[in-house]
């Protein structure tokens, strides 16, 4: 029954004219098992772009291609163009660690260090060299817990560890440690998964705030998150991009069957 | 490329939920159908029996009305539905209000019909509202087998069909006006088929939203507020 073809190009619209960071070709190996296949993709500056799909479609494996995560892991091998601000970031030239400043992850399960709250936002912050002297440090942790909307929770208990928070608060704490480092792009990997509903609120919340100031990639198994936070949505499908068309569109009228059985829950 | 297959969700309670709709809409449309069937031949028929029945029926109407926006709203509230399964639920909380005011109007025309029985009397300008009627019940009946079969070529004859019977009720007024000056004693009879005449074009009118939310449904394409031909040419760019 579904009759359109998962291979051709990308249907929708996967490029822009504002990009903040342009995939071209992009394929993603573990060993001989290819993972991604020949993906053409623009995040737009400042926006956010859901990418969904059925688990296994390659949606972390391509988002961790987008600040080099995988090359954390041994056989994966990603293979294209992929630049951020036009800059290629798989230059053999490119420090991967300023890039990750640059392009930070909050990832599915909150994972606090073992350390007080200030330590987990200042981590960075020190690690980078953004911060010589303590008080620069503490204005940093300040603005970034602001910014996370956990300032007003955890301010009078800031050297408690960040392993006492509450499930949305460790989540909260983690984008806090992503911002300190000043992030221009920001990817998260179902960020809420381990949330209860509230915080998973105040959470999409902060996704919206921040990107009046950041552009956000993120990933989610929940369609109603991805209609709700999104102003671009990407589907996947066994690897490859099926369709990319602004979100409202992909919620009331997808341009491929394939999207379509998905979001509204048919056999694909 | 047919999108339309509500029928095939992992969640068979879902199909069922979305087939429930769209037979209980197709219910109400062939009970709103047959008001305006009957409302018409009381009318002409100088038939007050037949015109109390169509205002009895229209309780029953309201009812079917409410009953689908509670159903509804239950599948938003449970399925949170996108796509087409989304338009779907939006159309046929349209389509209902849509049926509900064509029930109004052709209970209007049957208290015309009343009035019009119990003051005797030849019965001027029904030829005119025969003629209306013919193009207006051929809407009723295709924009409900448009629906029935989420059939875009058939709801755009039923937009076309709008500015027929637009251009049929402006020759009828013009008739009706000249009856009026002819025999002054005659006017309130007259207007009463004018109110007849004014609820038959209204029912042509639903019937052309209904169409339009058909296309709605079925191409997610939002053509209100345009003429058959621009909706054609719109439909045309796909
Ligand atoms: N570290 C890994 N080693 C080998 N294969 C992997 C690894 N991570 C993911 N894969 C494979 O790559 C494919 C895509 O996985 P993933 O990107 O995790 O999908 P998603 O995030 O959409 O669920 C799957 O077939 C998965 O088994
Ligand atoms: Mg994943």
């Amino acid at each position: 029954m579904i009759e359109q073809p998962i291979s051709g190009p990308t249907v929708g619209h996967p490029l822009v004219d504002n990009a903040k960071m342009s995939m071209r070709d992009v394929n993603v190996f573990y060993g001989d098992k290819q993972a991604i296949f020949g993906v053409d993709l623009d995040i737009a500056e400042n926006q956010v772009i859901a990418m969904i799909g059925p688990s296994g479609c390659g949606k972390s494996t391509f988002l961790r291609s987008l600040n080099r995560m995988n090359d954390t892991i041994d056989i994966c091998r990603v293979e294209g163009t992929l630049k951020l601000d036009g800059q290629d970031i798989y230059d053999p030239k490119l420090d991967v660690v300023p890039l990750r400043a640059r392009v930070g992850m909050v990832f599915q399960k909150p994972n606090p260090f073992p350390k007080s709250i200030y330590d987990n936002v200042a981590y960075g912050a020190r690690i980078h060299g953004l911060v010589s002297r303590r008080t620069e440090l503490d204005e940093i942790v300040e603005t970034s817990l602001q910014k996370a909307g956990l300032w007003n929770e955890v301010k009078d208990r800031l050297d408690e560890p960040g392993t006492g928070l509450s499930g949305g608060q460790q989540q909260r704490l983690c984008i806090a440690r992503t911002i300190a480092v000043s992030p221009e792009v920001i990817l998260m990997d179902e960020p809420c998964s381990a949330l209860d509903p509230i915080a998973t609120a105040k959470i999409e919340e902060l996704i919206a705030e921040l990107s009046e100031n950041y552009t956000i990639a993120i990933v989610t198994h929940s369609m109603q998150q991805a209609a709700r936070v999104s102003h671009r949505t990407a589907y996947f499908h066994l690897g490859k991009l099926v369709e990319v068309n602004e979100t409202e569109k992909v919620f009331t009228n997808p341009d491929h069957e394939l999207t379509e059985a998905y979001i509204t829950g048919r056999f694909g | 490329m047919d999108k339309l297959h509500f029928n095939e969700h992992i969640s068979k309670r879902f199909n069922e939920d979305l087939e429930d709709l769209k037979s209980q809409l197709l219910e109400m449309g062939g009970v709103v159908e047959q008001q305006t069937i009957n409302a018409v031949k009381a009318i002409i028929g100088a038939d007050s029996d037949l015109a109390e029945k169509v205002i009895a029926v229209e309780d029953d109407v309201d009812k079917r009305e409410v009953n689908l926006d509670e159903q509804c709203t239950l599948v938003l509230a449970r399925r949170q539905p996108a796509a087409s399964d989304l338009r779907m639920v939006v159309s046929v909380i349209k389509i209902t209000r849509d049926l509900e005011r064509m029930g109004d109007e052709a209970q209007k025309i049957a208290k015309m019909a009343i009035q019009l029985t119990e003051s005797g009397a030849s019965p001027h300008g029904y030829v005119e509202i025969r003629h209306i009627a013919a193009i207006v019940q051929q809407m009723v009946n295709d924009t409900l087998d448009a629906f029935a079969r989420y059939d875009v070529a058939m709801a755009l004859k039923v937009a076309k069909q709008d500015k027929t019977v637009d251009q049929e009720y402006a020759s009828a007024m013009r008739e009706m006006a000249t009856f009026m000056m002819e025999d002054p004693r005659s006017i309130s009879r007259v207007m009463n088929v004018i109110w007849a005449l004014r609820a038959l074009e209204r029912i042509g009118d639903h019937a052309m939203n209904i169409a339009e939310h058909v296309i709605y449904l079925v191409e997610g394409l939002d053509v209100r507020h345009n003429t058959a031909s621009e909706i054609e040419e719109q439909l045309a760019k796909r």
